[in-house]
């Protein structure tokens, strides 16, 4: 990396506003330099990925005649606490360098770390809602090693006593790779700090430390090396996702780094008990940059074990880059980096009592997979499980809309149709727009009991998304009440087959078809409210009296 | 649920730290971001020995001039400026002139800080006149003793406004006028704080230590900080990158360490009371070697927030005085609880002052029933023959007073010294990792990131600190960790317990608080284990986290001179009361001894 060239390292944690002109210029300058280097690769990676994607699928469907794959990961879920964990100091993505920090962050000779409560109660949650064992007694460790982003020279961690341990989560495959369930073991999570980030300048003169992260509170998930495939990890990261979001431990974002994984993959003949050599892959920014870099990295290690390069595959950390859809060497693993872990004197031991575990147990929301099952059992699709359920807030709307609405087929479909579309294109969430659960179930119950036609009901949503306001008073307001009076259905549809004796002929002379046009024309002169079945029982009828 | 943890409630918290408050201290310094850091201007000790040198110097008067001119009349300090010289020698030849231990009968110690509340409430003396003649003692006495680093330019003008708010009938507090000292390993935000290390030169903390901020909200007024050994490693204060301090008993004798600079400046009176650190005996052995009083409390009782680490689980603020009562006084104020400490205890804190009753309401044996266990291992060999002596001494005093002293055998005593290396080295190593040159002190710029951090630690880092943190990073190093830092945690626990056992059938424990009296500068410098050594009287306390008293018994010869000696109490966790009520109790009725140095004795006779 570049670290080489570091002609003095700067912090400007105490200079915010003053001199620092220069360095506030250069700041601004990197970060717009990141974000045009983030649009050009999504540009870039569009084109290729579909060429490469089939290529890369065929590869590993080859490899895995011969070779099995084992892969383990290790998650970084950043929590949404207000203050970081062993100072007061909030964060927020995005802040100004070094806006964020205190004399504990700093490392400030005499500053102490006092931990906030909240993480201790994420962690909890977190381990219980991955079926763990939880320590009843656990403690801090400093893991020690010299870095600028770290400005103790330790990051306050936990070592040999994690808060919870051997656990496992429930994955439901997604129908288009196959579906099926999965069970992946947990091996740990425990809490640690975060370390600040380096700023490098363009000309590599110096580097300048950005504090702001600095012991922001992070849980790292451990599994076991229980994936197989590229898309299995990337589901299990995915739900991994979904469970900080249910429980509202974390924001799960992997742009902004709150959710950050580290892979290791290696190969083995199948049938070989013994582990290949593994490797492990960072900079993995999304769930399908993940599922492409196992599958390359599959494809890769194959490639040289099939050509007897064994050697070739050494331990060592590879970046993914999304530019040209290839892991390259970070570094490589000289032994194992000693730590020398030990007791973080400054923190007493965490002891949990069995009513405060009990107390979070009870107050645990409805999990992901929970949700899932019980979707399932409703009756719903898988698709529409995996749908529903992949997001906690449509979740959410979607368990709302249905308190009030025995049909809930339909309010499944509505959400996964015209609103998910609506969300799409608008870029919105489910919470942003301006519907309600409560108007959903209203509309569904109008449409049902026949007070406004499935036509009607569409442009009606439409409105209440765009503009909110209630589906009756819509429906007032505009006049859109459907017509049910068989009288006045009949007057229309007299009046339509009057204004068309040609097609009445044609009609008569056996081409039954335009039934359909009579049937359109009736909508049409009643502005879409006349209730179809009748005007379909009463137009056949008519056409054939 | 029972918050093992400190159950911090976020938003509460939010305005202990002020994030936002300290930055705008540096934003004063205009030039140097990298350190942020103003410089500080020619330092005042730096001036102060630079007198005793060269008294005559016309150079010197710019300096006074400068540093005073805020303080007192230019003229006066002119003066002071002039006369050193014969002063010097004046000096000079008091010390060899004193006899041993001088029979001064009317001397008993008393409480200074009681005698200056009275006297400022009562209007009977202005605090400005108490504060000009600790500053007329510090400037006479500093050239020789050379006990602070840092000599603070407002006492006087904070003198004056303790009187005016005397004037203005406004509460003033416990400790309103009193002239406190500080270890320059505690952080304030108005003096630099170097801890005695070229690495930290310059460096000014952005806050004030918990322990200074309650002295100041007790009124008291920070004289300055004093010298020790880099980062509290050493046991002579000869460690300091800055200046080596001398015993104002024997100007050529170390006054101990690592707060030889506190403890000096006490016995020096140069100031009232001072604050030290004890990691491993810091506190208790210069105490013992300058002839004052010195109190480790229990791990916990003082917040250590603002404490520049050495090894945490150990360190502990720790207080200096001339009286029990002061020393006593001083711990009042500063300890509690603290939120920015997760290991400060909450527990309450009784009133110390109602010990420090005088002595004519003393019973005829005030501390009978008392159960004393003289701690047997640490009379034997290797103890100077004048030590043992100067304890039995006070051990037939504490049984004049009333005490059943007994024998009591800690077979696990000897263990003490090679865990508390292993401990102490394993966590400065981790807690010294954070001066790496990247965002304070002192950075020896570099193309390559590893010779920054190698330049800047290697620059900055005395001998016995880096010989520490190599020990240190070797015990906790794989493969090694379970034969040094784990069986170091073993003997810990086996200390602890013994101390407990012993404390459950003992009121209190005695020892002397060092093998020996002071010894010449240089003496040890170049023999680290014959240093360390000379920590074994103290290190089992700190391992197991108990209070400590350590009080002037007697002296022993030093040629024709002497030098004061002192013996530990050790009491059970969390009762100083105890160790204080006994301490003010043996040090009110112990006859003949006045622990007044030499060097200022003339003052305090007349």
């Amino acid at each position: 990396m570049a670290l080489t060239l570091f002609r003095g390292i700067q912090t400007r944690p105490l200079l915010p506003y003053s001199s620092a002109f220069s360095a506030r210029k250069h700041v601004i300058f990197c970060s717009m330099q990141s974000t045009q280097a983030e649009t050009s690769m999504k540009t870039k990676q569009q084109a290729p990925s579909n060429f490469t994607e089939t290529a890369r699928a065929k590869a590993v469907e080859k490899v895995l005649k011969d070779y099995e794959a084992i892969i383990g990961i290790e998650t970084h879920v950043q929590l949404s606490t207000t203050t970081k964990a062993f100072c007061s100091c909030a964060y927020n993505y995005g802040s100004q360098p070094n806006s964020c920090v205190c004399p504990v962050c700093m490392g400030l000779p005499g500053a102490l770390p006092v931990l906030n409560s909240k993480v201790i109660k994420c962690a909890v949650m977190l381990g219980l809602a991955l079926n763990c064992k939880l320590s009843m007694t656990s403690k801090f460790d400093r893991k020690q090693y010299f870095y600028p982003d770290l400005p103790k020279g330790y990051q306050i961690s936990q070592f040999d006593i994690p808060i919870a341990t051997n656990g496992y989560i429930d994955v439901d495959l997604p129908l288009e790779f196959g579906g099926g369930h999965r069970r992946f073991g947990i091996t740990r999570v425990h809490m640690e700090e975060d370390a600040g980030k380096l700023l490098h300048t363009g000309n590599r003169s110096y580097s300048q430390v950005d504090l702001n992260r600095a012991g922001v509170p992070l849980l790292e998930i451990v599994s076991e090396p229980d994936m197989r495939t590229g898309i299995e990890a990337a589901e299990y990261a995915a739900e991994l996702q979904r469970v900080v979001r249910y429980l509202g431990v974390s924001n799960g974002n992997m742009q902004e780094g709150s959710l950050r994984c580290d892979v290791n993959v290696s190969i083995r003949p199948i049938g070989q008990e013994q582990f290949g050599t593994k490797v492990e892959i960072k900079n993995l920014n999304s769930f399908s940059a993940m599922s492409r870099a196992i599958d390359f990295e599959i494809a890769r290690q194959a490639e040289l074990y099939n050509q007897g390069k064994d050697d070739e595959v050494v331990q060592e950390t590879r970046l993914w880059e999304e530019g040209s859809q290839k892991t390259v060497t970070m570094r490589k693993k000289e032994g194992l980096a000693d730590y020398r872990y030990f007791p973080e004197p400054d923190l007493p031991e965490v002891i949990l009592t069995e009513e405060y575990v009990n107390d979070i147990r009870d107050s645990l929301p409805e999990l992901p997979e929970m949700k899932r099952r019980r979707y399932e059992e409703m009756g719903l699709t898988m698709q529409d499980v995996l749908f529903l359920a992949n997001d906690v807030q449509v979740a959410e709307f979607f368990d709302a809309t249905i308190a009030k609405v025995s049909d809930i087929k339909l309010a499944a479909n509505w959400i996964m149709g015209d609103i998910a579309a609506y969300m799409k294109n608008e870029k919105l969430s489910i919470n942003e727009i301006k519907l309600s659960p409560e108007e959903l179930s209203e509309l569904i119950a109008s449409i049902k009991s026949g007070t406004i036609s499935g036509k009607i009901g569409k442009e009606i949503l439409l409105e209440l998304m765009k503009k909110g306001g209630t589906v009756k008073g819509l429906i007032e307001e505009k006049d859109l009440v459907q017509i049910v009076d068989p009288a006045e259905i009949e007057k229309i549809i007299d009046k339509v087959i009057a204004n068309n004796p040609k097609q009445l002929e044609q009609y008569r002379g056996g081409k039954t078809k335009l039934q359909g046009f009579f049937a359109g024309q009736v909508m049409k002169e009643s502005k879409g409210k006349a209730n179809p079945g009748l005007v379909n029982k009463i137009l056949l009828e008519k056409l054939n009296a | 649920m029972p918050d093992p943890f400190h159950d911090k409630e976020e938003e509460d918290t939010l305005s202990s730290c002020k994030p936002l408050s300290f930055p705008v201290k540096y934003r004063t310094s205009s030039p140097p971001p990298r350190h942020a850091t103003p410089r500080r201007s020619a330092p005042t000790a730096a001036w102060l020995s630079a007198a005793a040198e060269n008294p005559n110097s016309e150079i010197l008067i710019t300096p006074c001039k400068k540093m005073l001119s805020s303080v007192q009349n230019p003229r006066i300090l002119l003066l002071h400026c002039r006369r050193s010289k014969p002063l010097h020698h004046h000096y000079a030849k008091s010390i060899h002139a004193t006899p041993l231990a001088r029979p001064i009968s009317a001397s008993l110690p008393t409480s200074q800080i009681q005698t200056i509340q009275k006297s400022i409430l009562s209007r009977e003396k202005t605090t400005r006149q108490f504060t000009e003649e600790f500053l007329n003692r510090l400037r006479l006495t500093e050239p020789h003793v050379k006990s602070f680093l840092h000599v603070s330019e407002t006492v006087l003008n904070e003198a004056d406004e303790i009187d005016r708010k005397i004037d203005r009938n406004e509460d003033v507090g416990p400790l309103a006028g009193v002239l406190v000292a500080v270890k320059d390993n505690i952080c304030t935000a108005d003096m630099p704080s170097t801890a005695g290390s070229k690495l930290l030169e310059n460096y000014r903390p952005a806050f004030d230590a918990t322990a200074v901020k309650k002295l100041k909200e007790s009124g008291a007024i920070i004289v300055g900080k004093t010298n020790l050994d880099e980062f509290g490693m050493g046991s002579t204060t000869e460690g300091s990158a800055y200046q080596v301090t001398a015993n104002p008993w024997n100007l050529e004798c170390v006054p101990g360490g690592s707060s030889g600079g506190s403890a000096a400046a006490v016995s020096a009176r140069q100031c009232v009371v001072s604050l030290g650190s004890d990691t491993g005996g810091s506190v208790r052995q210069p105490a013992s070697f300058c002839g004052v009083v010195g109190l480790k409390p229990t791990y916990g009782r003082v917040s250590r927030y603002g404490l520049v680490a050495y090894a945490s689980s150990l360190d502990v603020i720790g207080c200096f005085g001339s009286s029990v009562a002061d020393a006593g006084l001083l711990l009042q104020s500063i300890c509690g609880h603290d939120k920015l400490d997760a290991t400060s205890s909450k527990r309450e804190v009784n009133d110390f002052t109602s010990q420090f009753i005088s002595k004519d309401y003393f019973e005829s044996q005030p501390l009978k029933g008392l159960r004393v266990g003289v701690i047997s291992e640490t009379l034997g060999d290797g103890v100077d023959q004048e030590v043992v002596s100067s304890i039995r001494g006070a051990i037939s005093h504490l049984e004049d007073l009333g005490c059943s002293v007994t024998e009591v055998s800690l077979p696990s005593f000897s263990l003490g010294l090679p865990a508390y290396y292993v401990l102490a080295s394993s966590e400065s190593s981790s807690n010294l990792s954070r001066y790496d040159g990247v965002r304070y002190g002192n950075q020896i710029v570099s193309d390559e990131l590893s010779s920054l951090y190698g330049g800047s630690r290697a620059n900055g880092f005395g001998p016995e600190v880096k010989r520490r943190i190599l020990m240190g990073t070797y015990a906790l190093s794989a493969g090694y960790y379970d034969a040094y830092y784990k069986r170091a945690q073993q003997v810990r626990t086996v200390v602890q317990k013994s101390f407990k056992a012993a404390l459950d059938s003992h009121d209190i424990l005695i020892s002397p608080a060092a093998p020996s009296a002071a010894y010449k500068i240089g003496e040890k410098k170049n023999d680290p284990l014959a240093m360390y050594a000379g920590d074994i009287m103290t290190v089992n306390v700190n391992l197991a986290g108990l209070p400590a008293l350590v009080l002037p018994c007697g002296f022993v010869k030093d040629g024709t001179a002497s030098l004061p000696v002192g013996f530990q109490m050790i009491g059970a966790a969390f009762d100083e009361e105890k160790l204080l009520r006994v301490g003010h109790i043996f040090e009110q009725t112990l006859q003949g001894y006045s622990f007044i140095p030499p060097l200022i004795a003339d003052e305090f006779i007349s």
